[in-house]
């Protein structure tokens, strides 16, 4: 039996310098909590996995609204596996994640890593749209199978509108189910993790961050517009991880 | 209609549009490794075709089909977030651009040229100069596709000496790869801009920067 669950989340200034959170549902396999936040001024939000999900057929969707002026983390507690149904027919899983960003919010989205496991199907879609002085800080990691298994199927876009008109908007596709050469020399040269992070910051406008190499592996590019992507590849999730955290180091604000 | 004829002058490799100066990312494969017999050209060539090749042959059909080709350059310049290919996707545009309006004459071509003096992206010049020698959707993004795996197959018998042979072999096995692409990326044109593709490879974005600031190499890009 596939699931269907759609977790929402909404913050807004409490009008005291902090951010409130007038709408926190849980739903299904997707449970949310408030936690205690690094950062003053701001909310912070830990998705739970209460059950493992998403399952073939499973369809969830997750919903993040910051209002003008909001700060808003959102993390998880451990790492989402994508697993196959019991199902044969089920089908793909799908995880759709929403974010929308009011003038002047903050959205830090920060998940722990995706996992898709051997025989798993997951399509998932991350979708935001920002106001002009929005700023964003998303980040997104693939594993491609558990320790030693083959990678289930996976197919992602990301796609970030600012101001109405598109900033980003990539998709990958790997694992089975996929198009020809996901693997080869062309696309991931055989590494198994995958990652992006995208900070999209107004104050990139006056000073523009320049194109930089992170290594053989990794790159930190300036979109078009007040955005930079940085894409990476490495063996496995921990020294993903790695990379990752020492771009978001690089782009904190001084 | 001499629509065949008119593809086979844009499809050409000495059309000069200046696409022989690029590898498609080929030259920083061969480099670290990654591409080092016809077998690796094939992998690449393929990995290639369905990640920038379907989003770019996309493009191309979309702006022969008639959407508007300003708003195609922006969903392009979405869709390259590195910075060296958005420039080499763009000099490439007002290379091109220079020998359609020469050959092609048409007022969308100089209305983009006029909007875009800097370049537009190349997949959408290539669409507006297939609508403007009379070709459909479909052909321009038959050009495009080849050209996301000719130019790395040329390229590649130039870095490794590969017997020019076998590397036209690899491209005669993946025509009936570039046909489900082109049609595809005609089908998605047809929806809209919305339904275009955004297909991405991590590792030709994290190249293509490193390969720019090379201080001497044998390709742009």
């Amino acid at each position: 039996m596939s699931v269907q669950a759609t977790a929402r989340i909404t913050a807004a200034p409490d009008g005291c310098g902090s951010t409130a959170l007038p709408v926190l549902e849980s739903d299904g396999p997707l449970a949310l909590r408030r936690t205690r936040s690094a950062a003053a001024g701001r909310a912070r939000v830990t998705v739970v996995g209460a059950m493992s999900a998403p399952l073939g057929g499973d369809r969830l969707a997750v919903e993040v609204r910051a209002e003008a002026g909001a700060r808003l983390t959102v993390d998880s507690a451990a790492a989402t596996v994508a697993l196959p149904g019991a199902a044969q027919d089920a089908g793909p899983a799908s995880y759709d994640i929403r974010i929308e960003a009011g003038p002047g919010a903050e959205v830090r989205w920060l998940p722990e890593q995706l996992v898709c496991a051997h025989r798993s199907a997951l399509t998932m879609t991350t979708r935001a749209e920002l106001a002009p002085t929005a700023r964003l800080v998303l980040r997104e990691e693939q594993v491609l199978g558990r320790h030693g298994e083959p990678t289930g199927t996976l197919t992602t876009r990301l796609t970030v509108h600012r101001a109405g008109r598109p900033l980003l908007d990539q998709q990958l596709a790997y694992g089975p189910g996929a198009s020809g050469g996901w693997d080869g020399p062309a696309v991931l040269g055989g590494h198994r993790a995958v990652g992006q992070l995208l900070v999209v910051d107004p104050a990139y406008e006056e000073e523009p961050v320049p194109p930089t190499s992170l290594g053989p592996t990794a790159v930190l590019t300036p979109l078009t517009g007040p955005g930079v992507l940085v894409t990476a590849l490495a063996p496995d999730a921990r020294l993903l991880r790695g990379l990752l955290d020492e771009a978001l180091e690089r782009l904190s604000p001084r | 209609m001499t629509t065949r004829a008119a593809l086979l002058v844009l499809a050409d490799g000495r059309f000069p549009a200046g696409g022989h100066a690029h590898s498609g990312g080929a030259e920083p494969a061969v480099a670290a490794g990654r591409i080092r017999d016809a077998q690796d050209l094939a992998d690449y060539c393929l990995g290639r075709l369905h990640t920038t090749g379907l989003t770019s042959a996309a493009l191309a059909a979309a702006a022969a089909h008639g959407l508007d080709p300003l708003a195609l350059d922006e969903a392009a310049d979405a869709r390259t977030p590195s910075p060296a290919l958005r420039a080499v996707a763009r000099k490439l545009g007002r290379q091109l651009m220079r020998a359609a309006r020469a050959t092609w004459p048409s007022a969308e071509l100089a209305a983009l040229a006029a909007a875009r003096p800097r370049g537009a992206h190349q997949p959408v010049v290539l669409g507006l100069t297939a609508r403007a020698a009379g070709l459909g959707p479909e052909d321009a993004a038959h050009c495009v596709a080849y050209e996301t795996v000719s130019g790395p197959a040329t390229a590649v018998v130039r870095l490794l000496s590969l017997d020019p042979f076998e590397a036209t072999a690899v491209l005669a096995r993946l025509t009936p790869a570039l046909d489900r692409v082109a049609a595809q990326a005609a089908a998605a044109a047809r929806e809209g801009i919305g339904a275009l593709p955004a297909a991405s490879a991590p590792l030709l974005d994290i190249t293509a920067e490193a390969h720019a600031a090379w201080p001497v190499r044998l390709f742009a890009s």
